[in-house]
């Protein structure tokens, strides 16, 4: 079963994403910011990984640098949730290791449609 | 007594029917009990449980036909005396004095209340259309508590209507 | 898919109310160059636009997009840190919480206001905002003849790094139309030069569909900075079929589709073709489309019913640490139980000795429990506490005085319905002690104090009560103004003698306001007797200390909880009673010598200094009891709203900590009694209201006075209670 974490600071972003990939066969792990999310990533393998860009504690894009220097997650595809479309900021998760990036607001639908280009 | 043993006794559709009750399951059933040697009943589904009388705790000033309130299961229950509430026989406290307990699940509360009858006496089955409006005149039972009347074999049974034994015990306090 | 987004909205108004206190604290404390604190408030205004735009707020996301915006540049430092930004700032918080309760609630909101401030934010935005907005439409409707597209896709060899695979994106075009594609392998070095972690095949795709070229280009979004990507748009060949597609253009899929289908055979001459997937017909994408629009919509209506049913329930977030020790407890109980009913089955005297101990242990795993379960209601006080600044914040800002907030005990926790009840009367208390009690600039300077003004809010535990205390170093309260105002509103006598805490006590008297004139902020119809009304619906009490010119202090002491209160014990008759603890003053046997009558047959007890009306308990109630000598029973004296009162009882029986249940559940509320308990027999028990129970006698005595003096003048009413 293809295992997706969840990374964000936000409840009921994190449970609606969480909840869409289950009711579509994913198998989820929810952490609730990047320092949650990387030890989650240290204990578990991960088919992808998608996290919110703002958080605290520990950002999306230093969560992306950090799974990148992980050997098991070289290849991981790593989404990154983001309201902010500019290209700066699809530029710093690009340098960080991002695969790509969902554009808040999304709806379960666009999440389920968009993931399918990184996994199956 | 306990009211999910009555009702497991009653046998589900195509199922042999006890010696001598008559049980249509498709029906609406009423709990029918005694005050003096009148039959009155309920909507069974409305009971919640049906108890031997116990000395309830005093509710300061309150109506006298108001007994006080018990303790059932942690739920803090009034008991009403029916037959002093509307004037029925006497009211004493008998080993065969029962209270039954009635839920009514309105729009925006669930009220439980206790209620005094002398004995309890059977479940009763009635096809809607069996229902008679009760006469408009006489009586002790105001006309606002009757549903309507049925007849069973020689007696009429009258129907209460929980939905207002409960309310007009809310209001009639403020006197 | 169809997922029903409503269940995400409590949680998601929940998160949001919080960030939202999250960032008005932050721009309260807001310092020039505080880039942590900017940052968290960024944060916060980011996370409810992203979530307010995912469950369907619009207004909420655009207006939040503006207030993110300024944020921004703050973060960036682009914009200087300002006070008038920062006002801006709190009005936008306001509104956005406007806003989101609009939403909840489903109802209007002051549209005006929410106009105006993001009026003002574009303005300090300047001419920057309006460019900023997104341009979407990338790409014109192509023109209508192009059926398909060649991509030319080259990536680098690093692409793998990115997490990307191309085969999914491959499958991603193929539900677009269908897709054919051939791989060059011509940079594919020799086996023993190959690196495991590169791509070195590039493909060229032929792909025809319904698409235009920026849904294309979507789909390679996440690599086209590490590939090179060609695309070319395939004219559909100029036949009738081609040009009546054209003319019906987006309303007649089907049309064009055939026409696709017809043109993909020639055109599939490639060397190695492999089909990657029976492409779905371009109908289905255009009907799933249409599907979601409904979807949206449906989960649009749905939330809207189901908030109003859940509005009312309220939720309470609760520590993991303090649902686990929950957990380990039950486990603990279970342990005894097992081992107890292991004990039972076959139990002989000479294990006595065991199930003592056991049932020991079951006392303490209850009362462990208990414990437990009541600290899961129990929040800080800092979740009252934390509007005040911002409170204060305005109010200075209103009355023009300069003063500031000093916050204590934030973390003394209590219930959380004893919280929720508190908070109104406690702003009425902050906005009295800025709008009544610190003085204005000027004048404190001239009486020697430092211009600004401090209120102080402090919270503690005291006992098995929490008391907070609203202090303020202002003006205090001028004893000889509250009385001539009392005099003239006709509420005592015009030379009547009062001892200081009965003066400040008339503050609580309804009707009665010390302001020359009512101002907008303590003036709002809402009376300091309505404040003590609340408390003492709350089970606590109020007290006023206050020195001419050095300041006021009131102290709130509420019970901890609603659920729980300490009680006496106590027999009248065949009833037993609980009268609160935190009532009682003293309980004594009375002393015949004591006992003086006046007035007929009002009674009174001599308790030092104090005469204490006597009420028997049976004589309120109506009950029958033997015990109707005063000299043979007990007296209990209570004391609410700074009277004092002795109840006459039988007997005093045990202290204990006993649980409130409502009377009102399934019956009503009873004058005199707060409420009922069971107890350890089983029997239910009546909690005495000690303030409603003076409130009765008082009725009483009164009714008793107009009868008896029926054309006779009297003065001792007022004596007596």
């Amino acid at each position: 079963m293809t295992k997706v974490l969840v990374v964000d600071d936000s409840n009921s972003i994190r449970d609606m994403v969480s909840f869409t990939l289950k009711s579509a066969g994913y198998q989820t792990v929810e952490a609730k910011d990047g320092l949650d999310g990387l030890s989650k990533a240290k204990s578990s393998n991960f088919d992808l990984v998608i996290s919110d860009v703002n958080m605290p504690n520990m950002d999306g894009i230093s969560l992306c640098t950090e799974l990148r220097k992980l050997g098991d997650f070289k290849f991981t595809p790593i989404l990154m949730l983001t309201t902010e479309s500019s290209t700066d900021m699809k530029m710093r998760g690009k340098s960080a290791g991002a695969t790509g990036w969902l554009v808040k607001p999304f709806n379960p639908e666009k999440l389920l449609a968009t993931i399918k280009r990184v996994v199956k | 007594m306990n009211i999910q043993e009555m009702a497991q006794d009653i046998p589900a559709e195509g199922e042999h029917a006890i010696e001598g009750v008559d049980f249509i399951t498709s029906g609406d059933q009423y709990l029918t009990f005694l005050l003096a040697q009148e039959q009155y009943a309920v909507d069974i589904l409305c009971v919640e449980e049906i108890r031997s009388w116990e000395q309830p705790t005093k509710i300061p000033n309150a109506p006298s036909y108001i007994k006080g309130v018990i303790n059932m299961r942690g739920i803090i229950v009034p008991i009403v005396d029916l037959r002093l509430k509307f004037s029925i026989g006497q009211a004493s406290y008998l080993e065969t004095t029962v209270v039954i307990v009635l839920t009514y699940q309105s729009e925006e509360s669930t009220r439980t209340i206790g209620f005094v009858v002398d004995a309890v006496s059977d479940v009763l089955n009635v096809d809607n259309t069996d229902i008679k409006p009760a006469p408009a005149f006489g009586g002790c039972v105001g006309q606002q508590y009757i549903d309507g009347l049925i007849n069973s074999e020689q007696k009429v049974v009258t129907i209460l209507n929980v939905n207002h034994l409960q309310k007009v015990e809310k209001h009639s306090l403020h006197s | 898919m169809s997922i029903d987004l409503s269940q995400f909205i409590p949680s998601f108004l929940e998160e949001s109310f919080e960030g939202l206190e999250l960032m008005e604290s932050g721009l309260l404390d807001l310092q020039r160059g505080d880039n942590e604190t900017i940052h968290s408030i960024f944060r916060a205004a980011h996370s409810i636009k992203g979530g307010a735009g995912t469950f369907g707020f619009d207004n909420v996301t655009e207006f939040t997009h503006l207030v993110e915006t300024l944020l921004d540049e703050m973060r960036d430092g682009r914009r200087e840190v300002s006070s008038k930004d920062t006002e801006i700032l709190l009005d936008s918080v306001d509104c956005m919480r406007l806003l989101i309760e609009a939403a909840r609630d489903d109802e209007e909101y002051d549209q005006d206001k929410v106009e105006q401030t993001s009026k003002r934010l574009a303005e300090t935005l300047g001419d920057e905002q309006t460019s900023a907005d997104e341009s979407r439409s990338k790409t014109d409707v192509e023109a209508n003849n192009v059926c398909g597209y060649t991509i030319n896709f080259i990536p680098e060899h690093s692409l793998a790094k990115t997490g990307n695979d191309p085969i999914f994106l491959f499958s991603a075009l193929a539900e677009l139309g269908q897709l054919t594609l051939s791989a060059d392998t011509q940079d594919l070095p020799a086996l023993k030069d190959i690196d495991a972690q590169e791509l070195y095949l590039s493909w060229q795709l032929t792909l025809y569909t319904e698409a235009d070229e920026a849904e294309i280009i979507e789909i390679f979004e996440w690599v086209e900075d590490e590939c090179l990507l060609e695309l070319v748009p395939i004219k559909a060949p100029s036949t009738t079929s081609a040009n009546t597609s054209s003319t019906e253009s987006p309303s007649s899929p089907s049309s064009t589709l055939t026409n696709n289908e017809q043109q993909t055979e020639p055109d599939s001459s490639q060397k190695s073709t492999q089909d990657i997937e029976q492409p779905p017909k371009a109908e289905l994408v255009i009907d799933s489309t249409a599907e979601d629009n409904n979807i949206t919509s449906k989960t649009k209506t749905k939330t809207k019913t189901k908030d109003k049913g859940k509005a009312e329930v309220g939720s309470i977030r609760v520590g993991v640490d303090k649902v686990d020790s929950l957990i380990n407890l039950v486990g603990e109980l279970v342990i005894t139980q097992s081992m107890l009913s292991e004990l039972g089955n076959d139990f002989e005297m000479e294990k006595v000795e065991r199930l003592t101990s056991g049932l020991e242990q079951l006392l303490q795993n209850t009362k462990e429990l208990q414990e437990s379960v009541m600290r899961i209601r129990m929040l800080p006080i800092s979740f009252a506490f934390n509007r005040f600044p911002r409170l204060v914040h305005d109010l200075a800002i209103k009355t023009g005085k300069e003063m500031e907030l000093v916050i204590k005990g934030e973390q003394t926790e209590l219930d959380k319905t004893v919280m929720e009840q508190i908070g109104d009367p406690l702003v009425h208390l902050v906005r009295n002690a800025a709008d009544h009690g610190i003085e204005l600039g000027d004048v404190r300077v001239a009486n020697g104090k430092p211009r600004k003004g401090t209120i102080s809010l402090d919270a503690y535990h005291q006992g098995g009560n929490i008391v907070i205390e609203i202090n303020d170093d202002g003006a205090g309260i001028n004893r000889e103004t509250v009385l001539a105002k009392a005099v003239e509103k006709g509420l005592i006598e015009a030379n009547a003698i009062l001892t200081d805490s009965q003066v400040y006590d008339l503050l609580f008297e309804p009707g009665f306001s010390t302001a020359a004139e009512v101002t907008d902020i303590s003036g709002r119809g809402v009376g300091m007797d309505v404040v003590k009304r609340n408390i003492q619906s709350l089970g606590g009490r109020i007290q006023v200390k206050s020195t001419l010119g050095k300041g006021s202090s009131f102290k709130v002491h509420l019970p901890l909880t609603l659920a729980i209160l300490d009680g006496q014990l106590v027999k009248v008759g065949t009833e037993t009673y609980i009268i609160p603890l935190i009532a009682i003053v003293e309980s004594l046997q009375i002393d015949n010598k004591l006992i003086n009558r006046v007035s007929g047959d009002m009674v009174l007890y001599r308790l030092r200094d104090d005469n204490v009306p006597i009420l028997p308990i049976y004589q309120l109630f109506n009950l029958a009891t033997e015990c109707t000598e005063i000299d043979k029973a007990l007296l209990v004296v209570v004391e609410a709203d700074g009277q004092k009162i002795g109840l006459m009882v039988d007997d005093l029986l045990a202290q204990q900590q006993v649980v409130i249940k409502s009377l009102k559940d399934n019956y009503q509320q009873v004058a005199g009694i707060s409420g009922a308990t069971i107890l350890g027999d089983g029997s239910v028990a009546m909690i005495l209201d000690i303030p409603g129970i003076i409130h009765m006698a008082l009725e009483q005595a009164q009714q008793a006075q107009r009868v008896k003096t029926d054309g006779n003048s009297s003065v001792t009413a007022e004596v007596c209670l």
